[in-house]
């Protein structure tokens, strides 16, 4: 792939993104921006459409470059924040802030979603170790039943307190709510992505193991340990935001990396763009399927992830396994 | 056998297990009771018939379904059948409201659940054994699994878009739903069930050296001539029908089966099926009746036995993994 079509790939991004701002129940277009009725469409451009489409655009990069960062780091294919447990640990955190301290700002939210998903994720490493791989399919099965006892725990506390709705608002991405000053957490996940970027050498580094990272003279455990703070607190911010959208850190770093490769520095901005036009393509389709309705992202995710996923598991030759 | 003498023999230990699983049973029966006797034996005796068929569906399909795979972190809901139940569950109500829903025949209903989750893994199966399960039969014994997940995660997606734009009123029909309980069972249904569970038990009785066979591993069952593919797809199928039954019955288990299972593997110190299956099957029972006793005559308190149940049985699961006892 030649240098110049990463260029390329952000403007179709931003037509993307252009296209997203002007898609929706109220009249925004042209005409009504600089003819018909001014205030009222820049008014909603300003204060929801724009808004929306930052916020999908950094949720999409920042999820998918998770999924990078996390399969780095674990050095299997298949793991993103919804197969290790980080997800489902977060929501736990936030069912946990509702249930004792309902009050608590959305900053603080997030903060206790990132230290349980922190947790979650360094309980999954602790288990990986224990349990022999017989081969890179067993990493996720065992991230996925992980995710599971911490579900049942979250439903099991849910239930008794009535709020299993809230635990499903959670666990489903959705953009439709996000206006001017309900999304700027997600700017912390931008910084996130990008300390990613600058320590991606690091992460490929770590990637190849142990004992190959200290004899290059890598701090294995700090540089694991940034890694994850950097996934838990991205994953915390996503679901404290939008709620879960799952797959998008499984299927864009597989696909990059297909044509890519897999050396970090080089893939991540392409992993963090697609991941943007991803989730803005998903959203798009989301509004205009059932218009004036829409569908939630997390579940048009949901299904076209699984599809894509599907194919990605039954392709065979071994790249991905 | 062990060289530690202080194992008990997996008689004496199936004798014991038998003894107390009894003792709580006809503890079940007869605390507490008050009025006439014949209509609290058979009240009671529905639930007891219910907590059996259960623990008897849940351990078999889960200590087989960890032989095929030849780990003892899996259990078959893994394989997206909890997700699917759920969204047939919560479908019917959105599709036509909790008043029609509560109307239908128990019957119909309870057929309709099976029919859609044996040929969901049917399909799942044969499209994965006849078109893309060509190659490593092993690996595709894991793709199966995440196979299985994927489809978990597209029901899941699915049911929660609905369960969020569904009204909270219907919701709260569904939510009762979406967790198992053993109090709303129906005798007929119960028979039926009954009847399906026993037909794959006689079925299964006649391969139970072949699943010892099978434990070994892929490679050594194929060298000990084992049809292993045959046998995998055999197991597979006893075990949808044990957890379609089931689920079906009182609603979805998740991790139920991964305790009794890895308990009853503690416990018998054996690798033959013969001793393992009916170790885990009385375990089982005796978990939820007893569970159900303490529960609803300490506590007071009744309805969220499978919860609590669930909740201990994640947390046992965590231990052994963290523990590494998981082979």
């Amino acid at each position: 792939m030649p240098i110049a079509t990463l260029p390329l790939a952000t403007v179709g991004i931003g037509l993307l993104a252009v296209w997203s701002l002007f898609v929706g129940v109220s009249d925004v277009s042209l005409a009504t921006l600089f003819g018909g009725a001014p205030d009222q469409a820049t008014q909603v451009l300003l204060v929801s459409r724009l808004p929306r489409t930052l916020a999908l655009i950094l949720a999409g990069a920042a999820m998918a470059v998770s999924g990078l960062l996390l399969q780095m780091l674990v050095r299997n294919r298949f793991v993103e924040p919804s197969t290790t447990g980080t997800a489902e640990s977060a929501i736990f955190g936030m069912m946990m802030v509702s249930l004792l301290a309902p009050e608590m700002p959305v900053f603080g939210r997030m903060a206790v979603a990132s230290l349980c998903a922190l947790a979650g994720t360094g309980l999954f490493l602790a288990i990986l170790r224990q349990v022999p791989l017989r081969s890179p399919l067993v990493v996720p099965l065992v991230g996925i039943m992980l995710g599971g006892v911490i579900t049942a725990m979250t439903e099991f506390i849910a239930y008794r307190q009535d709020l299993i709705q809230s635990v499903r608002g959670w666990e489903t991405g959705d953009f439709s709510a996000i206006l001017l000053g309900r999304y700027e957490l997600l700017w912390l996940s931008a910084a996130l992505t990008g300390v990613a970027y600058l320590a991606a050498d690091r992460f490929t580094v770590a990637g190849m193991g142990r004992d190959v990272a200290t004899n290059l003279g890598i701090d294995h455990r700090k540089v694991m340990a940034l890694g994850l703070v950097i996934v838990s607190m991205t994953t915390a911010a996503v679901i404290a935001t939008c709620g879960m959208i799952p797959f998008l850190g499984l299927i864009v770093p597989n696909v990059v990396s297909l044509v890519r490769g897999d050396n970090m520095r080089g893939s991540l901005p392409w992993v963090a763009l697609m991941g943007a036009g991803l989730v803005l393509a998903c959203d798009i389709a989301g509004r205009l399927v059932i218009h004036p309705y829409e569908i939630p992202i997390g579940t048009m995710m949901g299904v076209i992830g699984s599809a894509l996923f599907l194919y990605l598991l039954l392709r065979r030759n071994g790249h991905a396994g | 056998m062990p060289a530690d003498r202080r194992i008990l023999s997996p008689t004496v230990v199936l004798g014991g297990l038998s003894a107390l699983t009894l003792l709580s049973i006809a503890l079940f029966m007869t605390l507490g009771a008050r009025g006439k006797w014949d209509f609290i034996l058979a009240f009671r005796g529905t639930k007891v018939a219910a907590m059996v068929l259960v623990g008897y569906a849940v351990a078999v399909s889960t200590v087989l379904f960890q032989t095929i795979t030849n780990n003892r972190i899996l259990t078959p809901s893994v394989m997206g059948f909890d997700h699917l139940y759920r969204m047939i569950q919560t479908v019917l109500v959105f599709q036509f409201g909790s008043g029609l829903v509560a109307s239908l025949d128990p019957r119909l209903r309870f057929g309709v659940e099976v029919a859609s989750m044996v040929v969901f893994s049917g399909l799942l199966y044969w499209w994965l054994f006849n078109g893309a399960g060509r190659g490593d039969n092993r690996r595709s014994l894991h793709l199966l699994l995440l196979v299985g997940i994927v489809f978990g995660v597209l029901f899941r997606s699915l049911t929660s878009f609905l369960q969020r734009i569904i009204d909270p009123n219907e919701f709260l029909t569904v939510q009762d739903r979406l967790f198992a309980n053993f109090n709303r069972v129906d005798v007929e249904l119960l028979t039926v069930s009954a009847l399906v569970v026993l037909a794959v038990s006689l079925a299964g009785w006649r391969w139970r050296r072949t699943f010892d066979v099978l434990a070994l591993g892929r490679d050594a069952a194929i060298n000990l001539g084992v049809e292993h593919r045959r046998a995998v797809m055999a197991v597979l199928v006893m075990v949808s029908i044990l957890v379609s039954v089931s689920t079906a019955l009182v609603g979805p288990i998740t991790f139920f089966g991964l305790l009794v299972a890895n308990l009853a593997y503690l416990v018998v110190r054996s690798h033959r099926h013969a001793l393992i299956l009916p170790a885990a099957v009385l375990l089982a029972v005796l978990t939820l009746v007893a569970g159900q006793l303490v529960l609803e005559r300490v506590f007071g308190y009744n309805a969220a036995l499978s919860i609590v149940i669930e909740f201990v049985g994640g947390l046992a699961f965590l231990f052994i993994l963290v523990r590494g006892s998981a082979r």
